[in-house]
């Protein structure tokens, strides 16, 4: 930052004897004060500071209400009642939790969806957005044992179905899903390790979250031009710009939140998962949350077994792949005109497949899921790789601060690609 | 290797000195190049640690199996059948895993009988599945071989089993016609006590 001093100095006689032992307040001060931020930023980038807000949300109420709930498949869904009943504002804890859970997947399928678009996944940034997906990985596993927890009827048979994948793979995947069992079905030994898990696995996912941090840290954050920082005139300090602004959308995002779960707590939910577990009925319709949904319909549109979990996990798998198969030289969208329709094409393709992956797998839904299937599989292994070649970009601007003042005060825009850098470097 | 490094060095250096300490490092280097007792150690402490850490890591995996009470809770159990009519398919549980005692009738038993073996996904005649003149009583696991569900009686185009869960058609017999499921509803291990009463879980050699 031109003016701002990058080390920091301690003012006083104790910050000095303790930064000289532990430079905490240094590190403090170089990533998240002084730390230069592009000037352009818009509010898509603010969904990693409201992601960092719902993890810290999910464990502080998970943690009330592990205090109150028992892990034990005969008591479990009574004990969720007892939070709901019973317990002062145990209603308000479960919901904010439930819907949590839901939220935290809005705002990361946004994240999502914005690095896509504005190709922060390229060099240099591989390395964080790949921490990302382990991240989204890691999400889903919670989420899954989480939802599990009130063995409910959902909770229930969302359990077995999802335990079950593992047995299509060959040879070893019937002795694989008893030990996740614990058992020979989903029962009280499984409830009791989903449990264990569930706690642990939010600090897991802390810990990634701080190298992913660290990892942004390196190249710094990118920007609707997708072009770098070339001068302190293109950035603003981390506080109070971005500082405020994070501030101002997790409070928004916070009335969004309480919308949920002060009007339709159980919208999101299903029905069902308010009828005890029962091992000897399946319900009807048997669906898994709606963050879920897109990848169930991949899993159901394949009509083999080891075939649909496959694919179902490639499909996230292959979010790894898109820093080099992505061949364009230009990171932002916006000024890639024919990129631009491929990706509305692919996020309605997304919204598709989550809605078929809610209705019963019969007649022309099958068809449709894969159709899309094959399109969403399409956009990573053609669309991305081909049209790094045939596209012609719009031009991009010099510079940041060009962008946001216009080019009359910096001069005109360059040739096409003159600005994108190779993909070996920042 | 250092010793390479500074052999160099020494050699362009010139001096009596460096040129004495040159034909020590020389003699050094060569060896070096042998294998030497410090590397021997460094892969025999390499190799008892990934056996030693694997050998930690048994136990606590080997911990996720059934347990000894869920094991023991596989004792076989004994099923009455004069309660179930003809038509009627019961569930009952043994090792905490559904199955279905499905009381065939005469047209089920001949569906399953006239169908073309060859064509189906996983081959099997109706006789192979029941027990020899037992033909009305079909026993099998009633978790759907795809994922788990359980399929619903007496429905999907065969009228055998229809799951709701995505959508796999098996017929009189328990074998999967359609959907997803790759394999037959698997038949548990049992023996018939009396011409009333069966014993899941053994099986018929005692
Ligand atoms: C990544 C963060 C987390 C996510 C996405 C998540 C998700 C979920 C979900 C979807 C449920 C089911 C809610 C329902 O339908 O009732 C649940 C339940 C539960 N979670 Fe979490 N959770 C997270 C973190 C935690 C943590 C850190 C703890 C404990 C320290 C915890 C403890 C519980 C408990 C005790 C329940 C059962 C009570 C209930 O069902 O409301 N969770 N979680
Ligand atoms: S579980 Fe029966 S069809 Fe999938």
């Amino acid at each position: 930052m031109s003016q701002h001093p990058t080390t920091y100095v301690p003012k006083s006689a104790f910050g000095k004897w303790f930064e000289s032992r532990l430079p905490l307040a240094g590190l403090i001060h170089s990533s998240f004060i002084a730390f230069p931020v592009p000037r352009n930023l818009t509010y898509f980038w603010t969904f990693g500071a409201i992601l960092a807000f719902m993890l810290v949300a999910q464990i502080v109420t998970g943690v009330f209400l592990a205090m109150y709930y028992t892990p034990n498949a005969a008591m479990a869904f009574q004990s969720v009642e007892h939070i709901m009943r019973d317990v002062e504002f145990g209603w308000l804890l479960r919901y904010l939790h439930a819907n949590g859970a839901s939220m935290f997947f809005v705002a990361v399928y946004v994240h999502i969806f914005r690095n896509f678009y504005y190709g922060s996944y390229k060099a240099p940034r591989e390395v964080l957005y790949i921490l990302g997906v382990i991240i989204f990985l890691l999400m889903m596993a919670t989420a899954f044992m989480g939802y599990v927890l009130p063995w409910g009827q959902m909770s229930f048979w969302g359990a077995t179905v999802i335990t079950n994948l593992f047995s299509a793979i060959p040879v070893v995947g019937d002795t694989i899903v008893s030990y996740l069992w614990g058992g020979y079905s989903v029962g009280n030994p499984t409830l009791n390790r989903f449990f264990s898990l569930h706690y642990l696995l939010p600090f897991m996912i802390a810990g990634v979250v701080a190298l992913h941090i660290w990892a942004l840290h390196v190249p710094g954050q990118n920007n609707p031009t997708g072009i770098p920082i070339k001068s302190g005139k293109d950035a603003v300090p981390f506080t109070p710009y971005a500082t405020i602004k994070d501030i101002f959308a997790v409070v928004v995002f916070m009335l969004f939140f309480a919308y949920w779960v002060f009007y339709m707590p159980n919208y999101l939910g299903h029905a069902d998962n308010y009828i005890p577990a029962n091992p000897a009925v399946t319900p009807a319709h048997i669906v898994p949350e709606w963050y879920f949904l897109p990848f169930y319909a991949i899993l159901r549109a394949i009509p083999d077994k080891l075939g649909g979990v496959i694919a179902m996990g490639a499909a996230i798998v292959i979010w790894c792949f898109m820093p080099w198969l992505d061949t364009s030289k230009v990171r932002s969208t916006a000024y890639r005109p024919l990129y631009k329709q491929f990706f509305w094409l692919f996020v309605v393709v997304c919204f598709l497949l989550g809605w078929l992956g809610s209705r019963p797998a019969e007649g022309w839904y099958v068809i449709a899921s894969q159709i899309c299937t094959a399109y969403y599989f399409a956009h990573f292994l053609i669309v991305l790789p081909v049209l790094g070649f045939v596209e012609r970009p719009l031009p991009l601007p010099n510079s940041i601060l060009e962008s946001v003042m216009g080019v009359q005060k910096v001069g005109a825009g360059v040739p096409a690609g003159a600005n994108a850098e190779p993909s070996s470097k920042g | 290797m250092p010793n390479a490094l500074s052999r160099k060095a020494l050699k362009t250096c010139g001096s009596r000195f460096c040129s004495m300490l040159e034909s020590h490092v020389a003699e050094t280097t060569t060896h070096v190049a042998e294998p030497t007792r410090r590397d021997f150690l460094y892969i025999a402490t390499g190799a008892a640690a990934v056996v030693g850490g694997a050998t930690l890591v048994w136990p606590f995996v080997q911990s996720l199996a059934p347990d000894a009470a869920t094991v023991a809770a596989g004792a076989p159990v004994e099923v009455d059948l004069t309660p179930i009519a003809e038509g009627q398919i019961v569930k009952v549980f043994w090792r905490g895993k559904l199955i279905f005692i499905r009381h065939r009738t005469a047209e089920e038993i001949k569906a399953a009988e006239d169908v073309n073996v060859a064509s189906l996904r996983d081959p099997q005649p109706d006789s192979a599945r029941v027990k020899e003149g037992k033909a009305q009583w079909l026993i099998v696991y009633g978790n759907c071989t795809h994922l788990g569900c359980v399929p619903l009686g007496q429905q999907g185009e065969y009228h055998g089993w229809f799951c709701p869960c995505h959508g796999s058609v098996f017929d009189t017999s328990g074998r999967v016609r359609g959907g997803p499921a790759p394999i037959n509803l698997p038949i548990p291990p049992y023996t018939f006590a009396s011409d009333t009463k069966i014993i899941i879980g053994q099986e018929a050699t005692a």
